[in-house]
């Protein structure tokens, strides 16, 4: 029996079937999950993937955290169950403090969507196996609400602890001030990703879903290995 | 019925790129004098029966779990006809 991944779907959700379809590519089951069920299917993990969650009103990802499924996600997130979050979903997983700062509006003000170079810090996690620390991968970045934030204290103790799972180098593909930038939102430590204390929770801003298969989007897989990466973690464990 | 006004704002260390915008925009419209711009949110809370101690501390336990991320907002909870303030 393969492993079986959830992936989450709230009214809003965007990226929910690329998500699905990166977890199948990376040879595991994906399972939908809907946001007024509590039941988590008995799953194996859980992705929570991108999109605009009840519009993003109020804050981005700020009532999704209080859906029934996320009440399940959270408690099992505290067990020990891998869960990564991507944009809308990392922003839900700092909402529901399984992953501590906030994320803001980008400080250029402006919605931006770019093929983005990362640098893997932590290749530790339950979902970052596959690379190797210090190797740089570029996958799709676009949102508004990408500029993570958190006070000096908990930055210092994330780098100390190496939880910096992915950061921003290098810029996106020219032409545009904004594109050329390397920071694209402003995030503190160019932070693109981070994990909690334990390992088992992600959450991330750009989106590797989209770049799984060679045929679309950057023509570069870079993106499987999240999958990948807890396809053997379920596996081993 | 009584109104109860929650105001959230981004803490003053917390980058405001919106309130800077808006800033940026005042002396092109000519209005001069403005140091600086912050912006926030407020939320009209209609309260059913009467605004006690204990709706008021019902309404703090909303801003802070809900309406507010205190990750990067402080709120102020004031009702409005009697004009009292209760600091967050």
């Amino acid at each position: 029996m393969t492993a079986r991944v959830g992936v989450v779907t709230f009214p809003g959700t965007l990226d929910d079937r690329d998500t699905q379809r990166a977890v199948r590519l990376a040879g595991l089951e994906a399972v939908p999950l809907w946001h007024r069920d509590k039941d988590l299917k008995q799953v194996d993990a859980v992705v929570l993937p991108g999109g605009f969650s009840y519009g993003d009103y109020l804050r981005a990802g700020a009532i999704s955290r209080f859906s029934p499924v996320m009440e399940s996600v959270v408690e099992q997130a505290r067990g020990g169950m891998p869960v990564l979050g991507i944009c809308n979903g990392f922003q839900v997983l700092t909402e529901t403090h399984l992953l501590p700062g906030a994320m803001l509006r980008n400080d250029h003000l402006h919605f931006i969507c770019r093929d983005q170079k990362l640098r893997v810090e932590n290749a530790g996690t339950a979902w970052t196996t596959s690379y190797e620390a210090g190797q740089e991968i570029s996958i799709p970045l676009k949102n508004i609400d990408g500029r993570y934030v958190a006070a000096e204290r908990v930055l210092d103790e994330l780098e100390a602890e190496g939880r910096v799972v992915v950061r921003y180098v290098g810029g996106g593909l020219g032409g545009h001030p904004l594109q050329e930038r390397r920071n694209p939102n402003g995030s503190l430590r160019d932070i693109a990703g981070i994990t909690n204390a334990a390992g088992n929770v992600v959450g991330l801003m750009p989106h590797p879903e989209h770049a799984v298969e060679p045929l679309i989007g950057t023509g570069r897989t870079d993106g499987l290995g999240f999958f990948t990466s807890i396809l053997k973690k379920l596996v081993n464990s | 019925m009584a109104r109860v006004v929650v105001d959230v704002m981004l803490k003053p260390e917390i980058l405001d790129p919106q309130g800077q915008a808006v800033h940026r925009a005042l002396p092109r419209l000519g209005f001069e004098g403005i140091s600086d711009v912050r912006q926030g949110k407020r939320f009209e809370l209609e309260v059913e029966g009467p605004v006690d101690d204990a709706a008021l501390a019902r309404i703090r336990e909303m801003a802070e779990t809900f309406l507010a991320n205190t990750v990067i907002e402080d709120f102020t909870v004031k009702i409005e006809d009697a004009d009292v303030k209760a600091e967050s």
